[in-house]
């Protein structure tokens, strides 16, 4: 064995190591642009920059792995970080007494319990031909049965939450500690993320891309109208921190301590992944991603591999969006738009490298502090085109200016995509692929 | 009697409204997909800029329709769907082409045209701003109430001008989608690339030109369904996403690459939608003493509520995807 480990055989070794130079340059260049964000707007503003890039650098890991390990394309980001900031908030929300004290959580528990009832009812109906019941019978039976139990159980729910928010508001918290709700959260994304993978991973890449970006819109539509359960449009504040609030500390100080929590999330997810990238499991799935024949061809169960890694990557969503949730300390099923929470981590992946974390993360923190720092930009630009237009040319300022200029940056994120696809395609920081032999 | 009418009027018009403009903009979809062989995110947006063109052309000539006594936006349709055409054509030169050349996987493209989508929807943001606006600008909607020869039958049956347009404007696009498809040589060379790429390329087709067409067609169908959409409500910038899993979900019902499933499927989704969040309790009324109590006393019997229409699509898509992946029509699995 130890002969094994000392000379390790000449067509395994990776290309010559060298002095990583490009790492260096693009690390040091982020470093420059933090500290003159540091510079121009103060402590509190930029680390409160930094924590966020940190959790949209969890996102972007996130897809990194679905994206850059094994070729899938999630449009749907969008869903699982919200996914992820209800459950934070879910969790951590203080309880709500008067509903607890009314008889309404039993009724909830009834309905619940109906819902579930109904479930099983259908499900056994489908199983009906087992029992020697025609196939075209047994579709016929589940099919009436999912439909009048769906009406009855639906019409249930629909009292009981009626009743909550009409008496007690909304079900409130569990009064717990955040990092809970954000396991859960985890969880939760990775469960949707199963069974949407379950549906669509064994068909064409395209239909993933169309079902992720459903369901992502499915889940905001629900959290923004279960008033019951989310308060809606009302939103729910604050949001308790792990780690002391700036009611005690301080903005700057409390910031700074959320971000070292989050840092130390990054360095373990990114160790799991290194680890991970370059255990028998990770070549596994790049075989799979390179060439998908071969690979099955090797006797891999291709769909369970691929499975496996859009639930990671899911998962690995949910608990970054429940950082960046209770970060904000805000939860508002309407902030969750296509652009920040979708487009933007696309972005930062297609930029800094798929498939390289390091990359990721670099593209991570490079594209929102650039995000951050353009709405002033935008603004100011457009302001500068509105004088000159109206001193040479006599323009109308048309209203609601400032809204508008913010479009201007859907228009860069579009055309940044365009042009890293053509130019840059594996990104800034390109994966690494080891050339055995 | 009346509760027939008020489904008429609920479910058959606004089903075959939704229905029409899904056809439309799902025949667009499914012929990009079967000619280049990707899911065109930024159709919905190549909508929206034919809507917003029809919108500018119709705030530059408002008095137009008028010569014609037709509303001006529906005088303007023609010229929109030339320059979302050009711009379709354009976009795939500046952007697809490249990456075609390139040889890139397919998914590559898809993420090229969300890049696409988001471009489109922030110049149109720009200029449109965010809030919605009507197209009929000095025209008046005209609504037509046919009342029915029954005794007892008190409401109409309402129909809208912007409606019967679109009613005979989806016939003429249907009808002359299929003439070209099946009998200009141009459309046999489109079907020839669909099936088999390479065999066509072999056999003397100039598969640029098939592609350039394509996009003509897919810009110019995109254009009238963006049109009939803003026609019948009103034109809003920020539709894309909302409207985009419909069109796909209609598209891969009728199976991709059947330019007459994507019709099929289209109609199938808009009536779905319809028929979901149609509140069944009113068809009930008239049986109201027969019925048992807890039937009868049900106030709303809808499936899903409106704010959760987009759902519908979603479930269809995901049935679809289960059951059949080819479609009902035995699509491709491309």
């Amino acid at each position: 064995m130890s002969t094994q480990h000392s000379d390790r055989r000449a067509d395994l070794v990776a290309a010559p190591a060298h002095f990583p130079r490009r790492e260096v340059a693009l690390f040091s260049a982020l470093l420059v642009a933090v500290l003159g964000v540091y510079a121009l707007m103060g402590t509190a503003y930029s680390t409160r920059m930094l924590v966020e890039a940190a959790c949209y650098a969890i996102l972007a890991l996130g897809l990194t792995i679905q994206w850059g390990y094994a070729g899938q394309f999630n449009a749907g980001v969008m869903g699982f970080v919200a996914l992820g900031g209800f459950s934070a908030m879910a969790f951590s929300v203080p309880v709500n007494e008067a509903f607890w004290a009314s008889e309404l959580p039993g009724e909830l528990g009834l309905a619940l319990l109906y819902l579930v009832a109904a479930v099983l009812v259908v499900f056994g109906a489908t199983r009906l031909d087992r029992l020697g019941v025609p196939r075209r019978l047994r579709t016929l039976i589940a099919v009436a049965l999912a439909v009048v139990l769906y009406i009855a159980v639906i019409g249930t729910l629909r009292g009981v939450t009626d009743q909550i928010e009409s008496r007690v508001d909304f079900v409130g918290g569990l009064g717990l500690p955040p990092w809970l709700g954000w396991i859960v959260g985890g969880a939760l994304a990775g469960g949707v993320g199963y069974f949407i993978g379950k549906i669509c991973l064994g068909l064409r890449s395209d239909y993933l891309a169309i079902a992720t970006l459903g369901i992502a819109e499915i889940i905001k539509a629900f959290l923004k109208n279960s008033d019951w359960l989310t308060r809606g449009t009302a939103t729910v504040s604050p949001l308790p921190w792990p780690t002391p609030g700036p009611a005690e500390l301080g903005f700057t100080l409390a910031r700074a301590l959320y971000l070292s929590l989050t840092a130390v999330l990054i360095a373990l997810i990114f160790f799991l992944l290194h680890r991970a990238y370059h255990a028998p499991w990770g070549r596994m799935i790049r075989a799979i991603r390179d060439n998908e024949i071969s690979a099955a061809a090797m006797g891999k169960d291709i769909n369970r591999r691929r499975l496996e890694i859009f639930v990671l990557g899911c998962i690995l969503m949910g608990i970054g969006g429940g950082v960046l949730g209770t970060f904000n300390s805000l939860f508002d099923p309407q902030g969750y738009l296509p652009l920040n929470h979708t487009f933007l981590v696309l972005v930062m992946v297609i930029l800094g490298g798929p498939g390289n974390n390091l990359g990721t993360i670099f593209g991570a923190v490079a594209v929102y502090i650039i995000w951050i720092m353009s709405e002033p930009l935008a603004l100011f630009l457009m302001e500068l085109a509105v004088s000159v237009g109206e001193s040479a040319f006599g323009w109308e300022v048309v209203g609601n200016l400032d809204s508008r200029a913010l479009q201007a940056r859907v228009f860069v994120i579009g055309l940044l995509i365009t042009l890293v696809l053509r130019f840059a395609p594996k990104g800034l920081l390109p994966e690494k692929v080891i050339h055995h032999g | 009697m009346n509760e027939l009418v008020f489904f008429i009027n609920n479910v058959v018009i606004a089903g075959s409204v939704t229905g029409s403009i899904y056809a439309i903009g799902a025949v667009g979809v499914t012929l990009v997909f079967s000619i280049m062989r990707f899911a065109h995110f930024a159709h919905a947006d190549m909508m929206t800029f034919g809507a917003f063109m029809v919108l500018l052309l119709t705030l530059l000539f408002p008095s137009a329709g008028s010569a014609v006594g037709l509303p001006t936006a529906v005088v303007m349709l023609p010229l929109a769907m030339l320059l979302t055409a050009t711009l379709a054509v354009g976009i795939d030169r500046a952007f697809y082409k490249p990456l075609r050349a390139h040889g890139v996987k397919p998914i590559v493209m898809v993420i090229a045209s969300l890049g696409v989508t988001l471009m489109l929807q922030g110049l149109i943001r720009l200029f449109a701003g965010t809030g919605g606006q009507s197209l009929y600008i000095d025209d008046r909607k005209e609504i037509f109430r046919l009342a029915l020869p029954f005794e007892g039958v008190r409401a109409p049956i309402v129909i809208t001008e912007p409606q019967i347009i679109l009613f005979v404007l989806t016939i003429a696009a249907v009808v002359g989608l299929h003439l070209f498809l099946s009998r200009s040589r141009l459309g046999k060379a489109m079907r020839a690339m669909s099936d088999n790429p390479d065999l066509a390329q072999a056999s003397g087709i100039n598969t640029n030109l098939i592609v350039a067409v394509t996009w003509v067609i897919a810009g110019g169908l995109a254009a009238i369904a963006g049109t009939l959409l803003s026609l019948d409500v009103t034109f809003k910038p920020d539709l894309s996403f909302f409207i985009l899993l419909p069109i796909f979900a209609a598209a891969i019902v009728g199976g991709v690459g059947h330019p007459f499933g994507a019709i099929a499927g289209g109609f199938v989704v808009g009536f779905a939608e319809t028929l979901a969040v149609f509140n069944w309790s009113v068809l009930l009324r008239p049986f109201r003493d027969s019925l048992p109590e807890w039937l009868a006393q049900a106030g709303n019997l809808a499936f899903v509520g409106t704010e959760y229409k987009i759902v519908v699509p979603f479930f269809i898509l995901v049935a679809i995807l289960v059951w059949r992946p080819t479609g009902i029509f035995k699509g491709k699995v491309i």
